[in-house]
């Protein structure tokens, strides 16, 4: 099978859906003739052409606006937002706009948006660059967002937001854009909604994603070094959550530890949390455990910021905890 | 153009219409104001008493294929965009009969099929939607245009100012037409602006503007007609200030203590319906009459909006959770979840 970079699995995605529906068209800064500032769009310019791959100005707003009203009227955008860092500008067109045009509307107008985003920080880029502001989407009803760990699970799913009629944020990871993975020849969809077991384990349940799906893998190989067991969990859709196959395995294991790149508080991991602690009570043998970056912004200094994300050996030592 | 004469050339059943359609929408907006009084409507509501001519003089210079979106101030449009009174009021009664379920309210009427796309309760957040209606024009080589409304509130969004810049930009087809009736809420433009003259916020952003007397239906046609030629022509925005008043406040609660009651009998003075009342009549076009029986048939019409309303149904509890997310490619188990609104 063909080895793929995630961010070459996404540029597959985006040609394959370009080319399959010329209703689709991507747009933000930098994508055409920079080809994106992670190469995710290099080379569509080339192949689709100025009506179809369209640099925009630095105006988040506008650009996710216009993504909403060319959705609303039947096209399918593709909006990158260069980094999760800047769509706070975009907030209200996303959450009073994107989230609601179908609800209020009374269902008469829909929304299919996909704006793609890194998030995530481990490389230096400081406070406002390294943020992974996911849950502040999981947070409004009427979006969905998407955390794809694989290049496999990158493509399959990019595709599949791109066909859905739902407003999507689509959510990647800077420090991810490299990672190579096997994809099939032939064309392939990973739907939406459901959850992925990475690895299959007996004794306590890692649920993650994103780059973290990554750090849980690692701390699964240590600790099975040591006899336990982890299985790994990756949602890959974060809302709607498959909590199905979460609980499935949490019954299995007894034991549940969530490790997020996200700041504690209201975030993903806190609410999957209580998900598990609500539906899955009489299964647990422990507290449900919720390892998340450190309380504080993001350092620029290399250690001290590495001493803020979860890693390998914090998820280890959770494990440990509640062994 | 002269409005005076503009009104010798045109058909008489065209003025007579003008008439109709802005006697409608005061009748509608003084029932609204009566129904909310009396416990049928609740929160926010913006009347458009005053400002009729704006909204019937733009939108008659409109192909039935063209965009219109708009802001909160927005019953007046709906209706004159293709929906029907009676389902406009049930909307503000929050029933199932309403143009949104009863699910949107007074700020979030829309009409999919007559290409009509709210109202919105953002100051300046059509904007930006208006830009991505006329790029998906565009894109399909389509010839239709989008007429954005908004007031005089929005022109200090940075939202207006991004939508502005790259409709000129990439050459998109939007009439930005500023409803400036002079007050943002209670603050006066002189405070909100460093130019009262509103048409400067456009200057920067390389488009044409026009200016045109909000007051007088005429004017307001006949600027929009000519902005529609050369907005349709050439595919390129334009800017439009319709200078215009309301005469009651900003929502049906505010008693408007920050303007005078000189300053609101002047407003007054200058009433589009009365205005072109006196010059059906002048000009022999009807009878007193006859215009009595406009009047009283828009009257009947809106009677009936409201009991339709009273007697329409409420939403059923299923409703609430209904049309959040587009669930059919969803598994069950989480179809069950999101419809519960209990996930």
């Amino acid at each position: 099978m063909p080895v793929l970079t995630y961010a070459q699995a996404l540029n597959q995605a985006l040609r394959e859906e370009m080319r399959r529906d010329e209703n689709v068209f991507v747009f933000g800064e930098e994508v055409a003739a920079w080809g994106g500032s992670f190469a995710v769009t290099k080379g569509l310019l080339e192949e689709f052409g100025e009506k179809r791959v369209r640099d925009t100005p630095i105006s988040e707003e506008a650009i996710i606006g216009l993504g909403i009203g060319a959705a609303m009227d039947g096209l399918k955008p593709v909006a990158e937002i260069m980094t999760i860092n800047f769509i706070l500008l975009a907030m209200d067109q996303i959450v009073n706009h994107m989230a609601k045009l179908r609800y209020m509307s009374g269902g008469q107008v829909t929304v299919p948006l996909v704006i793609r985003t890194p998030g995530g920080g481990g490389l230096q880029m400081g406070a406002q660059h390294s943020q992974s502001l996911e849950s502040l989407f999981v947070h409004v009803p009427g979006l969905v967002v998407i955390a794809p760990s694989t290049p496999y699970d990158a493509k399959g799913l990019l595709k599949s937001a791109i066909r859905d009629a739902n407003p999507i944020l689509f959510i990647e990871h800077e420090a991810i854009y490299a990672l190579e993975g096997e994809l099939p020849e032939e064309e392939y969809l990973v739907p939406i909604g459901k959850a992925d077991v990475k690895r299959e384990g007996d004794d306590v349940t890692i649920i993650a994603h994103s780059k973290m799906v990554h750090v849980a893998i690692e701390a699964a190989e240590k600790l099975a070094e040591d006899g336990t067991n982890a299985e790994v969990v990756d949602p890959r859709t974060i809302m709607p959550l498959d909590s199905q196959t979460l609980i499935k395995s949490v019954k299995k294991t007894g034991k549940a530890v969530i490790v997020q790149e996200c700041w504690p508080h209201c975030s993903f991991g806190a609410d999957t949390a209580y998900a598990i602690m609500d539906k899955a009570f009489d299964y647990l043998d422990a507290p449900v455990k919720v390892i998340s970056s450190a309380n504080s912004p993001f350092p620029y200094s290399r250690e001290l910021e590495q001493l803020a994300l979860p890693n390998a050996g914090t998820v280890i030592e959770t494990v440990k905890e509640i062994a | 153009m002269n409005t005076a004469e503009m009104a010798t050339e045109m058909p008489a059943d065209d003025l007579v219409k003008l008439y109709g359609q802005m006697v409608l929408i005061r009748l509608f907006e003084e029932k609204t104001n009566e129904m909310y009084h009396r416990g049928h409507i609740s929160g926010y509501c913006h009347l458009y008493i005053g400002e009729e001519a704006v909204a019937v003089g733009a939108l008659n210079a409109l192909r039935p294929d063209d965009y219109v979106i708009g802001a909160y101030r927005d019953h007046g449009h709906a209706i004159l965009k293709g929906s029907d009174p009676k389902r406009v009021m049930a909307e503000l009664f929050g029933k199932i009969t309403g143009v949104s379920k009863g699910k949107g309210g007074s700020m979030h009427m829309f009409n999919r099929e007559t290409r009509f796309f709210g109202g919105d309760g953002i100051v300046a957040g059509e904007l930006p939607l208006a830009v991505g209606l006329a790029f998906a024009v565009e894109y399909r080589g389509g010839d239709e245009i989008v007429l954005c409304f908004f007031g005089d509130g929005a022109v200090n969004e940075g939202g207006f100012h991004e939508a502005l810049n790259l409709a000129a930009l990439w050459n998109l087809p939007v009439i930005f037409l500023c409803e400036n009736n002079e007050w943002g809420m209670g603050t006066p433009v002189a405070s909100a602006s460093c130019s009262i003259e509103l048409t400067e916020r456009a200057s920067g952003h390389c488009m044409r503007i026009e200016k045109t007397d909000g007051m007088d239906v005429l004017a307001v046609l006949d600027t929009t007609r000519r902005a529609v030629q050369y907005c349709r022509g050439t595919r390129k925005p334009v800017f439009v200030e319709a200078v215009t008043q309301r005469f009651v406040g900003h929502s049906i609660t505010d008693p408007q203590i920050y303007r005078t009651k000189e300053e609101i009998a002047k407003a007054k003075k200058r009433d589009p319906i009365e205005a072109m009342k006196k010059r059906l009549i002048d000009q022999r076009i009807r009878l007193p009459q006859e215009l009595n029986e406009i009047q009283q048939q828009a009257a009947r019409e809106v009677e009936e909006a409201a009991e339709f309303a009273k007697e329409s149904e409420f939403p059923r509890p299923e409703e609430l959770c209904a049309d959040v997310w587009d669930l059919d490619h969803f598994a069950q188990e989480v179809k069950d979840a999101l419809s519960s609104g209990r996930s």
